[in-house]
């Protein structure tokens, strides 16, 4: 594989940012699309230099200013939503000589970059900072003095806006700089390979496309019951613009974007309270981390929480009356009681966005409102047939909400339609949740891992590694953090990495990429890591974990380090005594 | 119900592989995993899946004592019950970290257990660099769903770690999650706390506040009883319901049967498994539901004076003292659940009888109650009988007492009186006799009852 650098930046389910350049099958060199290695939003830095591919893509650009596609078409690939996973996918389609539209009835950028993980990244990176400046024994310990942090709310809600801009721009320009039709409107499936668009209720204009792609994303999910006012009970969406940073905030769910927001209003001094429906905190985590991150991240930080129950009514403050949120019982329904707080962020997941887009008219019904698609993300059809050319990527399926899984399957689905199959291996792809300390993840969990090995009859090991040993981390004064692996002692295959402790998010991709290229633990503990770096925490968790003797193995070395190196002192010396 | 320990040792040598790291970073790794096989890590395990923290109520191996995987080390007191835990591995108890009556977070090591008897010096010495106020505990081990589950009986019991804003006795208290975790590491009661945030909230500087100020002198635990003196008071619905029962009783036809019962061997039994939990009620529940089991005409009842029934089930009801009154919580099936049960099921039973939160069929379905006056010291005293039941026992208290033996000596055993007040339209006194005959050898010789 050639060099193809994808850079991401991810947040939650409310997209975790970044794009996977899947397709990395150019030899790297020339930056293509309009991103700048400084903007790490979701998207993805490619790098190309083929000089002949180069020009095949040039003129694939000019071709797209054509007055039509091949085969009669208006376009050879139109795709529905401007997110990050529409982005990818037209970028990587251009790349491929398909004649391009995108049509977007709201802005570029789609829930990532304009109302998720850029703006959040924003804020978190303002939180972290504040954390560390308050942290008066951290700081004393690295021998700093600082007298007083403090903070202007609505210079960090600009700075959160500016950078939702800045990359919004970006990416604007990285699909014109290319040719990409940016249609305005919303877009409606009239028929097979055509589309209508233009103003909600009024879709005056329409076109032809030999392939369809839905990439319309989702809105936050508000269970029955509350009431949004935007202002004290609101979503994720009104969270990031920072109007205002309550005293005491009640968060709807523990999830990735809960887990976030903590971090980031309790570093702006507000108290928090978790409403969670389940028994456990942080439910989507490998339990391991999951206890670890409370250890870490709620019991020594100003918050509280009530498990097992369900905010059933939540109504805004009004008249001089707090917000109020009736709890009940997950289990019995029966009520417990009622808190009075300052404000309520509802982070219960996300909800497709897939009404409206005519999908009645070729005989698709959606499942909770999410579009039906088979591995290669072809829609179905009610009577669960593929319906052709017409695919739906991102969080409108649903299969793993986050927003470079969004433009991996999009890469995916241009791949399939430039004719060369592809299908995406989800489990490579990795998530992050970017509180301070990060967590991240890839794979499978321990339980999901121990399930699929019973049910499979294999074995599994698990070996852990911490960042207290970590030189860098305690450099840094971080020394909290675990990483686990857990893989299968007889063949070494990775099944699962767990990373939470100092830049996880972006310690992750080694094992990601591990496991989607089928790399094992016993190649891949050969590999060597810089010295000292946070990367040696999965060093020492490749070179902990042990493999079942087998016979029959190659026990030799495959690239004896030992010998090589002997060979080329032996040279050496040998050039320098003359 | 015993827990399962989590046992862990990666990150017992970190201090040490990190030293090493420094020299050999190669080599740290896979030397590690020579120690860990070793000495592991003995962790405060989960009981509950709301439990954060668990108070150590008593080591029942101490430190250079070999265990077999399995075997009790621990009671463990979570916010639930206390619970046995078990080893899960072979090997000696090498050093205590938390002691009895010491609290520690879920997770956190609270033993070392070395594998074989030469390495405890070595745990030990771990144990030296590994406590002083070191780094906050470790990650913990492989994952909650080994903990055994938590008890299945406490289903109403408040949720534990954040003190929430609960209503009792009709006073809500509002206070944010600072302040609760404040007044909790203060002491501060927040029921005694005036908030000075939005609407009245207790909020961090109130707890503080409430900290700092000097404490009220507390009221002298001897007090006279704070009672409106020379006035007439209405009977609350509780003491109405005692009054219209303690008249019903009249219309029973009853007598009375004392025993003496020496409780020597009961007595050292409880010391056997008090630190498991075991209280001398459930026990001495547990006895009579096994001599009611060879009596069956005892724990019958009577309620139009033509006919009786046999009761299917044994069912112990527990006179309890309650502020303002008297309530009997029931033992269900005391004769078939096992004493630990029967204790936590006590223990729960009483919690909820002075939270008021005892639902009906806790209290009023008893088939034979026990009333004890014994702490008091009362040697003998003389029940009536509830209304719908057959037969009632009062304890007296257990106290040593001179004894004559058989063999013509003087001793002194510790003896219980128990008097029986029964419905004679059912019950005579030749049952009575055999009952509490049947009764005090299953007492003096208890082993039984833990069956």
């Amino acid at each position: 594989m050639q060099s193809t650098a994808a850079v991401s930046v991810s947040a939650s389910a409310i997209a975790t940012g970044g794009a996977r350049s899947g397709a990395a099958r150019r030899p790297g060199g020339v930056r293509v699309c309009g991103l700048r290695g400084e903007a790490l939003a979701c998207s993805s830095l490619r790098i190309s230099q083929a000089p002949a591919r180069r020009a095949a893509t040039k003129a694939a650009a000019a071709a797209n200013g054509a007055v039509a596609g091949s085969g009669g078409f208006d376009y050879d690939l139109v795709i529905i939503g401007a997110g990050v996973g529409g982005h990818g996918a037209a970028l990587h389609a251009v790349e491929e000589g398909l004649k391009t539209a995108i049509i977007e009835g709201d802005v570029v950028g789609g829930t990532c970059v304009n109302r998720g993980c850029v703006p959040s990244k924003a804020l978190l990176a303002v939180s972290g900072r504040m954390r560390e400046l308050q942290d008066e024994h951290h700081m004393k310990s690295l021998g700093l003095q600082v007298s007083s942090p403090g903070y202007d709310r609505q210079a960090v809600a600009n700075h959160a806006n500016n950078l939702a801009s800045k990359i919004r721009s970006n990416l604007t320009n990285s699909m014109k700089a290319l040719g990409v039709d940016i249609l305005t409107g919303v877009g409606t499936i009239v028929g097979k390979q055509k589309v209508r668009y233009g103003k909600v209720g009024f879709p005056d204009k329409e076109i032809t496309a030999r392939n369809i792609i839905i990439a319309t994303g989702s809105v936050p999910f508000v269970p029955k019951g509350i009431e949004i006012d935007g202002k004290t009970v609101f979503t994720s969406d009104h969270a990031l613009k920072l109007e205002s940073v309550p005293d005491w905030i009640a968060i709807v769910g523990s999830g990735y974007i809960g887990l976030e927001f903590s971090d980031v209003y309790t570093a702006l001094g507000s108290e928090v309270t978790f409403v969670e429906a389940l028994d456990q905190l942080m439910p989507g985590f490998d339990p391991e981390i999951a206890k670890l991150a409370q250890r870490v991240l709620i019991n020594p930080r100003k918050i509280d929480y009530h498990m097992g129950v369900f905010a059933s009514k939540i109504t805004p403050a009004k008249d001089g009356k707090p917000v109020l949120i009736e709890l009940i019982d997950a289990k019995t329904k029966e009520h417990k009681e009622t808190l009075e707080v300052d404000a309520a962020l509802i982070a219960t997941g996300r909800a497709p966005f897939t009404k409206g887009l005519g999908l009645e008219n070729i005989n698709v019904v959606t499942q909770r409102g999410f579009v039906p698609v088979d591995e290669r993300m072809r829609v179905m059809d009610a009577d669960g047939s593929v319906v052709p050319n017409l695919y739906c990527i991102g969080d409108a399926n649903g299969k793993l909400m986050l927003a470079h899984t969004a433009s991996a399957q999009g890469i995916s689905v241009v791949e399939q339609i430039s004719g060369r199959d592809h299908i995406l291996n989800h489990l490579s792809i990795p998530a992050a949740c970017f509180t301070h300390p990060e967590i991240s993840m890839v794979g499978l969990t321990e339980p999901q891992a121990r399930e699929k090995a019973e049910k499979e009859g294999f074995e599994i090991n698990v070996v852990k590694t911490s960042f207290k040993a970590n030189t860098k981390a305690l450099a840094e004064n971080e020394g909290d953090g675990l990483a686990k692996l857990i893989y299968r002692p007889d063949t070494g295959e990775i099944l699962g990495v767990h990373i939470l402790g100092l830049h996880a998010a972006d310690l992750i991709h080694e094992a990601s990429n591990a496991i989607a290229l089928g790399t094992r633990v016993q190649d891949i503990k050969f590999a060597v890591h810089a010295h000292p770096t946070l990367s040696e925490v999965l060093d020492e968790l490749f070179k902990a974990a042990k493999l079942q003797p087998r016979e029959g193995r190659d026990s030799k070395p495959k690239q004896p380090p030992q010998p090589l190196l002997k060979v080329l002192g032996f040279i050496t010396s040998l050039l320098s005594s003359q | 119900m015993a827990g399962l320990l989590y046992l862990h040792s990666t990150l017992l040598t970190s201090a040490s592989a990190l030293r090493r790291r420094a020299g050999a970073p190669a080599s740290s790794s896979r030397r590690r995993c020579r120690v860990e096989a070793k000495i592991r890590e003995i962790f405060m395990p989960a009981l509950s899946s709301t439990m954060t923290e668990g108070k150590i109520i008593s080591w029942t191996a101490a430190e250079g004592d070999r265990l077999a995987k399995g075997d009790p080390v621990v009671v463990v007191e979570s916010d639930k019950a206390d619970m046995d835990v078990e080893t899960f591995h072979d090997g000696f108890l090498a050093a205590v970290l938390v002691p009895a009556g010491e609290s520690a977070p879920v997770g956190s090591a609270i033993a070392l257990l070395a594998e074989s008897e030469e390495e405890i010096p070595l745990a030990q010495s771990q144990f030296a660099s590994f406590s002083p106020s070191s780094s906050p505990p470790p990650p913990q081990e492989t994952a909650a769903q080994e903990a055994s589950p938590p008890p299945p009986a406490p289903a109403a019991v408040s949720a534990p770690a954040p003190p929430s804003p609960a209503t009792q006795g009709g006073v809500r208290v509002v206070a944010s999650p600072y302040a609760k975790k404040l007044a909790k590491d203060l002491g501060v009661d927040l029921f005694s706390v005036t908030g000075s945030g939005p609407g009245g909230r207790i909020v961090a500087k109130d707890a503080e506040a409430a900290a700092a100020a000097p404490k009220k002198a507390a009221p002298v635990a001897a007090a006279r009883p704070d009672v409106p003196l020379g006035s007439t008071v209405l009977f609350t619905t509780m003491q109405g319901a005692v009054s219209k029962n303690m008249v019903e009783s009249l219309a029973v036809p009853t007598f009375r049967v004392g025993y003496t019962i020496t409780t020597d061997a009961l007595d050292a039994l409880y010391k056997k498994i008090k630190s498991k939990g075991v209280t001398m009620t459930a026990l001495l529940a547990k006895a009579t539901a096994m001599a009611l089991v060879q009596h069956p005409v005892v724990n019958s009842s009577c309620r139009d004076g033509k006919s009786f029934t046999y009761n299917s089930s044994i069912s112990i009801a527990v006179a309890v003292a309650v502020d303002g009154g008297l309530i009997t919580p029931v033992l269900q099936d005391a004769d078939k659940v096992d004493i630990y049960s029967l204790s936590r099921k006590w223990k729960e039973l009483v919690d909820k009888a002075r939270a008021k939160q005892l639902q009906p069929h806790e209290y009023n379905s008893g088939t034979f109650t026990l009333s004890n006056l014994g702490m008091f010291g009362v040697d003998r005293f003389d029940a009536i009988l509830p209304p719908g039941t057959g037969a009632i026992m009062a304890l007296g208290a257990l106290q040593p007492t001179v004894v004559g033996t058989k063999d013509g000596r003087i001793g002194i055993k510790n003896q219980m009186q128990v008097n029986v007040t029964a419905d004679h339209r059912v019950i005579y006194g030749a049952d009575l006799a055999a009952f509490l005959q049947t009764l005090s050898k299953i007492i003096e010789d208890p082993k039984d009852l833990t069956f």
